[in-house]
């Protein structure tokens, strides 16, 4: 059989020769493809997450706001009742606060807005990946993440009751398996999110959790055994602890089970979200 | 020998109640849905049959229609085809590959429309093209694609400001951005105006001459007759006619109705013509209308009856789609 029969399309440029034969042979490097439409998508996501009012002001302005109020609230909320100064527990509850937020929050309505205007249908009909197209929806906000938590790190390390942090590879661990666990949590809560209006509904169950038992707001150390032996265990607590070792080299705890106890929940997170995604619309 | 780009055999596509089914739910046993019975309305806890076996082929280079009535089990065909969905049974094949296994080599080389697929209405068509074209592998230009479809001076527009049949086809032109070679459309042209739905065939028709095979599905009749090479006429589940739009016209019978006058029983018509009584008409259905009727006609005259509202129509397309559109609910569990 000649080339010219199968050539697809006579308006194609005849540049490369036809994809038939030997598909697998001529298909590039699947990284740099992975990474192009990975760009596509996380662009497209962008442009609209800055069209977004409010999905830009709860990614930004948000994690700010409640620095802010913990600032001036810090201690009639007696933050520094603890073996931590005020300023510690503020500058790490930051970054819980910015995933919590920026990540987590912003991302649950993405998910659920691309799902309801069929655009995850959609694009799942191309050549992207599944793995692909839910990555493309988190990039935005993971980054705006990782520059908030940059800045905060850098201010925060200025402040004369902080120090830089003492074990910055903890803490990028920290960071970075709290981002993961944050965008499959939103993909999971998506799931369980009608429309985009109700995720404000259903983020907060996590979102509640997540600042009461990870020492955010009240130190475990200064809670009963039993209940701060609970905290610990809950979702979000991990990554505070590795945040706190990183920074402060201080939070209490283990820090190898904190590790182990952020990385189960992350898996437990990537199993619901294999048990429960959906990729048409609810409605 | 004519080279296949779509082959399925035995295709069978349940929803619920267990199977391999993509949409499987929890709550089914696991037992394959191939084997158990279905009571009448379909969902008896064991499921849903959409599709109960289909045979068929699609050729390279040809438009092939798939014509139904809502509810036929088109959508839920293709999108097998599509490798959106696994089959509860049977096999299927694209290009030679499995469209669901063999995914990453079949996707590059189709394009693929969905009945209800979407795009972001914050973003502008370009903005939504550009998005697209970077998850292809080889794509078209933006500005050839939207030409193509008629979109050029929309560019710039919000998806949301578009009308209907304009997000038809922005969709369209998303399907061709990365010059398939197989090309599904899975109701190209509803919601269309009546000049646009003509610009699509136009289209269509160039794609195909140029070698895109087509596999589309529609519930309009004149869009299959007037694009499809070959078509195959879905209800229920089932193909009840395929071929080329003559072979099928062909298979049908010619219809000659008639009312009788009070008193004459249909029992005194001749035993050959196996005329069958409705409840307004009398009707002949017969694959040979001139004989048929000129025995009607002389039986009429020797006995003096006088045939109201006779009419002979020889057989079409649109006779073999009403008769089955008009049937509605038939034979459940039959064949
Ligand atoms: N997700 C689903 N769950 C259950 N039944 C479905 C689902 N999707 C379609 N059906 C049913 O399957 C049948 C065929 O639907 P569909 O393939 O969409 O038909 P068509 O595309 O020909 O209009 C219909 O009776 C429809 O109600
Ligand atoms: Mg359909």
């Amino acid at each position: 059989m000649s080339a010219t029969t199968q050539q697809p399309s006579t308006d194609r440029p005849n540049t490369t020769p036809p994809a038939t034969g030997t598909p697998a042979a001529k298909r590039r490097m699947p990284d740099r493809t992975t990474l192009r439409r990975l760009g596509a998508l996380s662009r497209a996501e962008l442009t609209l997450l800055v069209r977004n009012r409010s999905a830009l002001f709860g990614a930004l302005l948000m994690p700010l706001l409640m620095v802010g109020f913990l600032l001036t609230l810090g201690d009639t909320l007696g933050l520094g009742d603890g073996n931590l100064s005020v300023a510690a527990v503020i500058g790490t509850s930051a970054i819980g606060m910015v995933l919590l937020m920026a990540v987590y929050s912003t991302l649950i309505p993405a998910y659920v807005g691309r799902r309801e205007e069929r655009v995850l249908k959609r694009l799942r009909t191309g050549e992207a990946t599944d793995a692909e197209i839910l990555t493309g929806t988190a990039v935005p906000a993971v980054l705006l993440a990782l520059i908030q938590c940059a800045v905060l790190i850098g201010v925060g390390s200025a402040h004369p009751s902080l120090s830089a942090p003492v074990r910055p590879d903890l803490l990028v661990v920290g960071v970075v398996l709290g981002m993961l666990m944050m965008v499959l949590m939103a993909i999971v809560t998506s799931a369980f999110t009608r429309t985009v209006e109700s995720a404000q509904i259903t983020a907060l169950p996590l979102f509640l959790i997540a600042m009461m038992t990870s020492g955010m707001i009240t130190q475990l150390d200064t809670l009963p055994d039993a209940m701060a032996d609970i905290f610990r265990i809950m979702p979000f607590t991990p990554v505070m602890d590795l945040v706190r070792a990183g920074w402060l080299d201080a939070g209490g705890g283990d820090v190898t089970r904190a590790l182990l106890l952020a990385i189960a929940w992350t898996a437990l997170a990537g199993y619901a979200v294999r048990r429960w995604f959906r990729w048409d619309p609810r409605q | 020998m004519t080279e296949h780009v779509i082959e399925v055999t035995g295709l069978r596509r349940r929803y619920g109640g267990g199977g391999s089914a993509a949409g499987a739910k929890k709550k089914g046993t696991g037992i394959a849905g191939a084997a158990l019975g279905r009571k009448r309305g379909g969902d008896d806890g064991k499921g849903f049959e959409a599709v109960r076996g289909l045979d068929f082929s699609v050729r390279r280079g040809e438009v092939f229609a798939l014509l139904g009535t809502n509810g036929a089990g088109k959508t839920s065909t293709v999108e097998v085809l599509e490798g959106l969905a696994a089959p509860t049974a049977g096999t299927v094949s694209v290009l030679g590959m499995d469209p669901l296994t063999d995914r990453a080599a079949v996707r590059p080389r189709i394009g693929i429309m969905l009945q209800e697929g979407g795009f972001p209405s914050d973003l502008t068509v370009t903005e939504t093209a550009r998005m697209w074209s970077g998850c292809v592998s080889e794509p078209r230009p933006i500005q050839e694609a939207l030409e193509m479809v008629d979109m050029e001076d929309r560019a710039s527009t919000r998806v949301k400001m578009l009308s209907g049949g304009e997000r038809r086809r922005l969709d369209l032109a998303m399907a061709l951005l990365g010059y398939p070679e197989v090309l599904f459309l899975d109701e190209p042209t509803t919601g269309l105006d009546p000049e646009a739905r003509q610009q699509t065939w136009a289209l269509i028709r160039r794609l195909r001459d140029s070698g895109t095979s087509i596999m589309l599905t529609t519930h309009y009749l004149d869009e299959a007759e007037k694009l499809a090479d070959r078509l195959a006429i879905m209800h229920e589940g089932r193909i009840v006619h395929a071929g080329t739009p003559a072979e099928v016209t062909a298979q049908q019978p010619s219809r000659i109705t008639f009312r009788l006058p009070a008193g004459v029983a249909p029992a005194h018509l001749p035993v050959t013509l196996r005329a069958a009584e409705y409840v307004d008409r009398i009707e002949i259905r017969t694959q040979n209308l001139q004989d048929d009727l000129a025995e009607l006609l002389l039986w009429a005259r020797q006995n003096g009856v006088a045939l109201d509202q006779l009419n002979a129509r020889t057989a079409s397309l649109e006779e073999a789609f009403l008769d089955i559109a008009r049937q509605q609910p038939q034979y459940e569990g039959a064949l």
